[in-house]
């Protein structure tokens, strides 16, 4: 695989404003009998054509942060700016894709699904829908199942349907959670490889959810670290997609992730007496 | 996790002594060929589902004509042949379907009205607490009032006529419909309620684009439902209040015969309606099912 430069030469080039600009972040939500923060001023900057990662253990906050981003919750203090425009509720210009299977809408094919966002959003109508569907779901790869329904689909296949129908908007940024979590390691293999491939093509921004550190590495331009309860910034790192050994520590790339995320257990259970 | 566990290597020795690696080519299956067997006649016949039903049907139909003949006493209890001459007899002189025609006519006005009422019942409960709170109320004070109780008072109301009929249906109708479509509505995916979002969706729109196709499995079961309580309401209100022996429908008809001591025309009767109940569900709800839902993989 070959490396994948930053769209930039460097990565928050002074001359650019960020596409994505969290700052100062706090995000609560309440449950039957608590009131939970998830996150905690939280800052960071995404950048045209960025493969952002958010990484970090459950309980971090990361997927509420996503959730925030899309719209879909508002913050306690602090703003979140696209385009230099506050967010303030879900719209097409940030098109999720989602962890679980089921969405896709159920009683469209494969093709519908793709055209539902394109044709609700008012963005395309009728053939130009079509023809724009049809060609993200060649990108996908799914084009002898344009007309099957969802439920005739592996687990894979889904994905790929839910990334076409994100991807055809052409929004400003993806958001991903988690979206091969649920699937086996080796199509989840295959569809980060797929998605890169994807992005060298039409080099899209994608903000991008998972607690799996080699998926970080695998499929980021920059990895956020989170530290969890709540979910604080830890560290922002570069990556070039591959686990390389980093000159100034000596340690490769997992290997101070893994350092920079466990830190604090590894330090309580050193202080835990062996039995 | 790529920090390889070199330390431990040592003693995650396996206990054997360590196999030969292989790797294999994919060798030509394709000599050993298909192994299948074709079913059996019968076996064939027994998977046809329609033709199992008309088995039992028939054996049902054989089973009444038996008893009828060994009891003899066609007052009481016509044989099948009997009832099967009425019927026919009542669809050549054209009595019957009239009667038919006038009971679904009235039915169906009545099942559309309810059907309207509920669907503005439940968007208001979806889209407001206090919607959603007097859909509750009402539905647990009204579902469990057999509609026929509420004639009397439809009598007074309206008179004597097919607004009183059609009243007690929109009673029976709406209710399960409401409930059944409002539990739907709640059952739908939070995933999916965000990708409606996320599409820009609101109001209307997203209700007739996101919610109603989400949960159309409940309302469907919610109008078949509905459409079995006001069938059942429609003659049974017919038979208690006849509208008038001109216009009225099935159930008048069913009355009227048993006044007149023509038992093969009630059975005739009782047969138009278990008729139409049957043409109603195995092939208009057979058909929206197997268009939707099960199309979509939402039912089994």
């Amino acid at each position: 695989m070959h490396e994948r430069q930053p769209a930039q030469p460097a990565a928050g080039a002074a001359d650019e404003p960020p596409l994505l600009e969290v700052s100062g972040v706090t995000l609560q939500y309440k449950t039957e009998d608590h009131l939970i923060t998830a996150t905690y001023r939280v800052d960071f900057r995404v950048f045209r054509s960025d493969r952002y990662i958010l990484l970090g253990p459950s309980g971090c906050g990361k997927s509420t942060l996503l959730k925030a981003v899309g719209g879909y919750l508002s913050a306690v203090e602090g703003t979140i700016r696209l385009k230099g425009e506050a967010i303030s509720r879900p719209g097409p210009d940030r098109m999720m894709v989602f962890q679980e299977f089921d969405q896709l809408l159920p009683w469209k094919t494969v093709k519908q699904n793709v055209m539902f966002t394109l044709v609700k959003s008012g963005r395309l109508k009728g053939k130009a829908a079509e023809e724009r569907a049809l060609h993200y779901i060649e990108k996908v790869n799914l084009t002898q199942f344009v007309d099957s329904y969802p439920h005739m689909l592996s687990g894979g296949m889904k994905q790929r349907v839910a990334i076409a129908r994100a991807m055809a908007m052409e929004p400003d940024i993806l958001l991903m959670d988690e979206p091969f979590a649920a699937l086996d390691a080796l199509t989840r293999r295959k569809m980060q490889d797929e998605l890169l491939q994807l992005w060298d093509d039409t080099r899209f921004t994608v903000l991008f959810v998972t607690h799996s550190i080699l998926e970080a590495i695998n499929i980021g331009s920059c990895i956020l670290l989170l530290s969890p309860h709540p979910g604080q910034v830890k560290a922002e790192l570069n990556s070039s997609g591959i686990d390389e050994v980093d000159e100034a520590s000596g340690l490769r790339l997992s290997d101070r992730i893994h350092k920079l995320l466990f830190s604090d257990q590894i330090e309580a259970q050193e202080r835990t007496p062996h039995v | 996790m790529s920090s390889t566990p070199d330390m431990t290597a040592g003693r995650r020795q396996p206990l054997h002594a360590r196999r030969v690696e292989f790797v294999r080519e994919k060798i030509d299956a394709s000599a050993c060929g298909v192994v299948e067997k074709p079913l059996t006649v019968w076996e064939k016949i027994y998977n046809i589902g329609a033709l199992r039903k008309i088995f039992i049907l028939l054996a049902l139909a054989a089973l009444w004509q038996a008893y009828a003949l060994w009891l003899g006493k066609s007052l009481l209890f016509p044989s099948f042949s009997a009832t099967v001459t009425a019927f026919w007899q009542g669809i050549e002189s054209g009595e019957l379907l009239q009667r038919a025609w006038h009971s679904i006519s009235v039915l169906l006005m009545g099942y559309a009205c309810g059907i309207a009422l509920a669907a503005l019942l439940t968007v208001a409960a979806i889209s407001t607490r206090i919607g959603n709170d007097f859909l509750e109320t009402m539905t647990a004070m009204l579902n469990p009032l057999p509609a026929i109780a509420l004639l009397p008072v439809a009598l007074i109301w309206f008179g004597l006529g097919s607004a009183s009929l059609v009243f007690v249906l929109v009673h029976s109708v709406l209710w399960p419909v409401a409930l059944n479509t409002h539990s739907g509505f709640l059952a739908v995916s939070n995933t999916l309620r965000m990708v409606g979002r996320n599409a820009g969706l609101e109001g209307a729109r997203y209700v007739t684009a996101i919610l109603i196709p989400a949960a159309f499995g409940s309302i469907l079961t919610g109008l078949k439902i509905g459409w079995a309580f006001s069938w059942r309401t429609l003659i049974a209100a017919e038979l208690v209040f006849g509208v008038s022996s001109s216009s009225g429908g099935l159930g008048w008809f069913i009355y009227v015969s048993k006044n007149d001591l023509e038992i093969a025309n009630v059975f005739a009767g009782l047969f138009t309606v278990i008729v139409i109940g049957l043409f109603v569900e195995n092939v208009i709800f057979r058909n929206i099912e197997l268009r939707t839902v099960r199309r979509w993989g939402m039912q089994a």
